[in-house]
């Protein structure tokens, strides 16, 4: 994903002069170099100082510019949580800030480097928007949009590298629209971020059962369609949702507040991070699965073992 | 980037200078007898400071080049009533000073006429102004970000971040200035926080042009902005005392926020005219 944002950054920044990425001595790999080398004036690093980061980031977009504040997603909305909480949302400026390797990707980088809160977190703030992309295409598809949007703040929960194309045949991306990856009647996955990867082999699994499944992509965590959810929950009998975040804030808790707002009668099965700092170390698979995030722990889970 | 003493259009006038801070000041007093509080110390402190910024330094104000952040967001009320001189507000949006209905409270509101940025929470100003200068210079304008900041919000570790970025990116479009009044809600910066001082030479050591002045003495200030070399940013250093001008709020913390009596008003109203003359 991180190739992709940068190659589509890049794009914006040659079609737009007014298009900045501001870094916090960590860089997008790919096209950046492109965009480092032609552009010298519009890529800023400001070395470890993520709040000046947003700062600057708020100062351009003050002057009309479309700045991007870039760093691993812990960094680049915990630390300077207040700067994007009174420079961005408050002031309302179009500036995207980008969370790379949000959820539990640094797998053996320990806690700090965890993000399992930032969806709660992100979504509390007035006026921010939040876009969390599945895959490469959606990335790109989402660096676009928020490159050329003016609505007001947005954060880019992205993943790293090597996330699998998911959405070649998918319905074309909106935002603030949910996205179905396919199209089933029995089951309905909502998913949305790097995690999707799992529901597609759940869906696998579970149409190898016989059972006719959906999975949609819920890549606009704010403002959420609800309309779209709504839909999935009248038209399914089993919905599950699978999310690498915790349980509190994020999708599960919200798609269980519209169930009960609607009268839901479908069966809803939620699958979160944990609501714990756990100390364990591997591959990201790994410690998804040591926060209880398998796919054959939510198949069993969800009735479908 | 242009020296700015080589693109000024203002010309200066000491007693004019003078005049406007004494009509600022018995304004604030006015609007001090409509609340409950406001931040009068701190307005006090760096009235010719910011009306130096308006009358002497910015190329036509609100359409010319250059910009003025208030980074010491509860100072604004001097901002307020030179705006109000200027009529980019009206007096009635001072008269409506937080009050419902009215759109100008304690601290600036982006969005607000004449307001830059919304610089209630201290330490998030000179990171904005770093992010202002930078499109500037990209845009070849030529526009100088002026700021003024704080002492207290100098202790900031955000300040610091973006000093080190104004002068690494070698923005010398900025012009700032410290309204080092010494003094903090619990008490005097030099008693509680000795390591604080000295300042000048901390710009110097981040890689700026800085200076030291007396922050009341507007043709002070005009020297340190004129003689400045352009080449870097600059830090004015400005000495100055809260509540300055009337006896009893100079360097009284309590004056940091409240308002005045009404026989308070008057000793006040008599002794910035005396002052004044």
């Amino acid at each position: 994903m991180r190739n992709t944002f940068s190659e589509a950054l890049y794009e914006a920044a040659t079609a737009n002069s007014d298009i900045y990425i501001v870094v916090a001595d960590i860089s997008p790999a790919g096209s950046m170099a492109k965009f480092s080398t032609q552009y010298p004036e519009r890529f800023i690093n400001v070395g470890v100082a993520e709040q000046s980061m947003i700062g600057i980031c708020a100062g351009l977009a003050l002057k009309g510019c479309q700045p991007f504040a870039y760093t691993i997603a812990t960094f680049s909305l915990y630390r300077p949580f207040e700067m994007v909480r009174d420079d961005l949302c408050y002031q309302n400026l179009p500036v995207t800030v980008v969370g790379m390797g949000a959820g539990v990707i640094y797998s053996t980088l320990g806690g700090t480097h965890h993000t399992q809160e930032d969806i709660a977190i992100a979504g509390a703030l007035p006026n921010m928007q939040i876009v969390a992309p599945c895959d490469p295409l959606e990335c790109t598809e989402a660096t676009r949009w928020c490159a050329t949007q003016k609505n007001g703040p947005v954060y880019l929960r992205i993943g790293k590298a090597g996330e699998p194309v998911l959405t070649k045949d998918a319905e074309p991306w909106q935002f603030g629209k949910v996205r179905y990856l396919r199209r089933g009647s029995d089951i309905c996955i909502l998913t949305y971020g790097v995690i999707t990867k799992m529901a597609m082999e759940i869906a696998d699994r579970l149409q190898a059962q016989g059972k006719s499944v959906s999975v949609m992509s819920c890549h606009t965590m704010k403002p959420l369609d609800r309309a779209g959810i709504t839909e999935a929950l009248r038209n399914h009998r089993q919905v599950i949702v699978i999310e690498e975040h915790a349980p509190q804030g994020g999708l599960a808790a919200q798609t269980k507040q519209i169930a009960w707002d609607i009268t839901a009668e479908c069966r809803l099965d939620t699958f979160s991070l944990q609501d714990a700092f756990i100390h364990n170390y591997g591959s990201h698979d790994d410690l998804l699965a040591a926060h209880g995030l398998s796919p054959q722990r939510i198949l069993q889970e969800s009735g479908n073992g | 980037m242009p020296n700015t003493a080589n693109t000024l259009q203002n010309s200066f006038d000491i007693r004019a200078a003078k005049e406007r801070c004494l009509r600022f000041r018995k304004r604030i007093l006015d609007i001090s007898q409509q609340v409950s509080a406001l931040h009068i110390g701190s307005a006090y402190s760096c009235t010719e400071i910011v009306d130096s910024i308006y009358h002497n330094f910015m190329r036509n104000p609100g359409s010319g080049p250059d910009t003025f952040l208030m980074s010491k967001g509860h100072g604004c009320m001097i901002q307020y009533v030179i705006l109000e001189a200027m009529g980019v507000l009206s007096r009635a949006d001072l008269d409506a000073y937080c009050t419902p209905g009215g759109r100008l409270g304690v601290h600036p509101d982006y969005g607000n006429p004449g307001i830059q940025a919304a610089t209630g929470s201290l330490g998030h100003g000179l990171s904005m102004v770093v992010g202002m200068a930078l499109a500037e210079r990209t845009r070849k304008t030529g526009g100088i970000i002026y700021t003024v900041l704080s002492d207290g919000e100098v202790q900031e570790g955000s300040t610091w971040e973006a000093t080190m970025m104004a002068s690494s990116f070698g923005l010398s479009n900025i012009v700032a200035f410290v309204d080092n009044n010494d003094f903090q809600s619990l008490g005097r910066t030099s008693e509680t926080h000795p390591s604080f001082y000295p300042l000048v030479e901390k710009y110097l050591a981040f890689g700026w042009e800085a200076v030291e002045v007396p922050g009341h003495d507007s043709a002070a200030l005009f020297e340190a902005v004129m003689g400045r070399s352009g080449t870097k940013p600059l830090m004015v250093v400005a000495r100055t005392t809260k509540g300055k001008g009337v006896s009893y709020m100079e360097n009284v913390p309590m004056w940091h926020y409240r308002s005045p009596s009404k026989p308070e008003y008057e000793q006040a109203v008599r002794e910035l005219e005396v002052a004044g003359q």
